[in-house]
């Protein structure tokens, strides 16, 4: 009778898992169907879900008028280097604030973060007047160089919360044998925190590769991301829906496919410590 | 010696032919069909022109407006040729934002650009960019559904017919919508079709004084007309439709009625996207017998922003897809239905345009029955007929356009909006210096 009980329970439990799961991925689904649709059927009213005469002109339209893989490399250089870097100088700050705190700590990372909370626009012409002095308008360095400073309280924020994890008995261990700051860094700390630094890691390079803000606003050509390629598919007289849902298709997949490979490391790093 | 000379010359002339060959063009554009074509053909340019090469920055209108406000008001000069509408052109070239064009060439025909489009990219006589295509509105009808219920659209018809029409093809069991609107909010959304519908009641946005007008009673009664009637007349959902949705409705034949920009045109008759390519008809915005009619005027136009250090090339290209050469190069290679339309006289006198066009008349007298410069039965102290090109518009525009649409989701009344949209409008005005 238990054991009833229990099955009924995971059934009920796994049928919800899945709608809410299916919920959540309708959006991408929905787009991907409409990227095989005619524009009059992408647009129709009651819309169709299946049934309808699929096409791969949209798809074949982008492929002609822009250069996909032009967009996907900018976009792979902006994202990975911004990450990488932003790493980089997270590492050791985080480091720094876990394990040897001092009483401004606090203060300093609430101020990091405030840092966000701040509407992007407001400083677009500063920024803009400041590259335009140094020539990084439409450059992946000046990209890099805004994304990684953008997500950089993130990282740093979530880093802090993966290193407060690790005991420190580990690390004076380490240090009692002799270990350098350098070599506990890397040999010690960073190993313990794989799964966190991949999370970090993994959430900001989508937030990197998904940032339309600044990347629309500071490269016209050369520099241009895959969110410039969405955007000159959007059209305020004339249908588009089918061409953008293949540009955004075509656009998202690098990323959902990264997704999907390093979904384990994600859900790992994102529970890090939660049963504590 | 006559050796090293001779390397050192013929190094610096290697040296230079890069340098000539080396002018690119950024340009920056919106994705609407003939700014795709145009982009389709830069190679005909580039032949022409082999010491230029062209790259396009596509993006859509408000990202576009944007982005290029910004690298213009900073002189950024990541732009060498703009496509930029009516509303910016006299207010950034009074900014000295653009750079005048003085040299289109000899056989470029200033002469041949209709008249009213001219004006609305001129300032002080300047020609301050050149239009690439134009548009009025129009209304556009289901000749069936009008034959079927005993109906025929006069060529200037009235808001009182057009109304009076709209509630009797209106059957909601079958799908179909006696007349589909813009409702969505937005300064060019449903504020150009009502700022052009508050025209033909004789409605101003300010007075001579710029004090703002919904307080008036023309006011009350064009937003009491447009709300009721899309009550009875109008789709479910119409404060979210703008030119695509309602695009979509009239294509897939739910609307009898569709009064909206003169493009359309082409799109309602092409057999490949509508449902109804062979049943429509076109008439002239309506009217109230006021001498307005319900039409507004807007082009798509190409100017050099000043911070560009490639004029001489830009005003080149400018010139290139704005002539009627250009025109001809559409029409061999995509048909005359596909040429841009709504800037030059001599398209409208054009035998093989007029066969392939049926509309083309109607957009034509569209486009003169429409007056930037006196656009409503009062006078007005701004240019502009769906907008007043004073910068403060954009703003201004959208928060009364909010208020309108609520109060067409019914989420507000029509008093309350117009209260709202008086007093929005009075903050701004007075925050920018206009009144006191």
């Amino acid at each position: 009778m238990a054991r009833m009980a229990t099955t009924r329970r995971v059934m009920i439990s796994t049928a919800a898992a899945w709608l809410f799961g299916f919920l959540i991925f309708f959006p991408i689904l929905w787009m991907g169907l409409a990227s095989f649709k005619t524009e009059l059927e992408a647009f129709a009213i009651p819309p169709s879900f299946l049934f309808f005469h699929w096409t791969t002109e949209n798809y074949a339209t982008v492929q002609e008028r822009s250069d996909y893989l032009h967009h996907a490399m900018n976009s792979i250089i902006i994202a990975g280097g911004s990450t990488l870097i932003a790493l980089l100088i997270a590492i050791p700050a985080a480091w720094s604030m876990a394990f040897s705190p001092t009483k401004r700590t606090k203060d300093i990372l609430l101020w990091m973060l405030s840092t966000k909370m701040m509407p992007p626009v407001g400083v677009l012409v500063p920024i803009y007047l400041i590259y335009k002095s140094f020539g990084l308008l439409d450059s992946r360095i000046g990209l890099v160089f805004i994304l990684c400073l953008g997500n950089l309280p993130i990282v740093i924020w979530m880093l802090f919360t993966y290193f407060k994890e690790i005991p420190r008995d580990i690390l004076e261990a380490a240090r009692m044998d002799g270990a350098t700051i350098g070599r506990e860094l890397v040999y010690v700390l960073t190993p313990m925190a794989i799964p966190g630094l991949a999370s970090t890691l993994l959430l900001n390079l989508i937030l990197a590769w998904n940032e339309a803000f600044w990347t629309l606003n500071l490269s016209t050509s050369s520099a241009a991301p895959l969110t410039t390629f969405i955007a000159s598919y959007s059209s305020p007289e004339g249908l588009f829906w089918a061409k953008l849902s293949a540009a955004s298709t075509l656009a998202i997949a690098p990323i959902l496919v990264l997704g999907w490979f390093s979904q384990k490391q994600l859900v790992r790093g994102l529970t890090f410590g939660a049963v504590k | 010696m006559k050796h090293v000379l001779g390397a050192v010359c013929g190094a610096s002339v290697l040296l230079a032919v890069p340098a000539m060959a080396e002018t690119t063009l950024t340009i920056a554009t919106v994705n609407n069909g003939d700014m795709i074509r145009m982009q389709g053909l830069t190679g005909e340019f580039t032949k022409k022109n082999p010491d230029i090469t062209v790259k396009w920055v596509t993006l859509e209108e408000n990202v576009l407006r944007q982005r290029v406000t910004t690298d213009i008001a900073t002189k950024g000069g990541q732009f060498d040729v703009l496509t930029i509408g009516t509303y910016e052109v006299p207010i950034w070239a009074k900014k000295g934002w653009l750079v005048p064009l003085a040299n289109l060439g000899a056989d470029y025909d200033v002469a041949d650009l209709l008249p009213k489009i001219k004006d609305a990219v001129s300032a002080d006589g300047k020609l301050y960019a050149a239009p690439f295509y134009g548009e009025s509105s129009m209304v556009m009808y289901r000749t069936d559904l009008f034959e079927k219920a005993g109906l025929k659209m006069p060529e200037k018809p009235s808001w009182d017919f057009v109304i009076d029409a709209a509630k009797k093809l209106t059957d909601k069991s079958a799908g179909t919508y006696g007349i589909c609107l813009r409702g969505k909010a937005g300064w060019g959304e449903n504020m150009a079709f009502l700022s052009a519908m508050a025209n033909s009641y004789g409605a101003r946005w300010f007075d001579e004084n710029w004090q703002p007008q919904f307080n008036t009673p023309e006011w009350k009664t064009t937003l009491t007309t447009y709300v009721s009637l899309m009550k009875e007349a109008g789709p479910p959902g119409a404060s979210s439709n703008g030119f695509n949705e309602n695009l979509a409705l009239f294509n897939a034949g739910k609307c009898a009625m569709w009064i909206d920009a003169t493009v359309a045109a082409s799109f309602v008759t092409n057999p490949k996207d509508s449902k109804v390519a062979d049943k429509v008809g076109f008439a002239l915005a309506p009217n109230t017998g006021l001498g307005k009619n319900a039409n507004w005027l807007w082009a798509w136009n190409l100017a050099i922003p000043a911070g560009s250090k490639k004029t001489e090339a830009a005003e080149k290209f400018i010139a290139w897809a704005t002539s009627k050469d250009y025109t001809k190069l559409v029409a061999s290679k995509e048909g005359w239905a596909n040429v841009p339309p709504g800037t030059r006289t001599s398209l409208y006198q054009n035998d093989e345009y007029l066969k392939v066009a049926p509309f083309a008349k109607l957009t034509l007298a569209s486009i003169d029955a429409a007056d930037p410069n006196k656009p409503t039965v009062k006078p007005v102290p701004y240019v502009g007929v769906q907008y007043a090109a004073i910068p403060e518009f954009q703003g201004i525009g959208t928060q009364v356009g909010q208020q309108f649409s609520a109060a067409l989701a019914g989420s507000t009344t029509v008093d309350a909006a117009l209260t709202a949209a008086q007093s929005a409008t009075e903050r701004e005005m007075k925050r920018a210096g206009y009144i006191k």
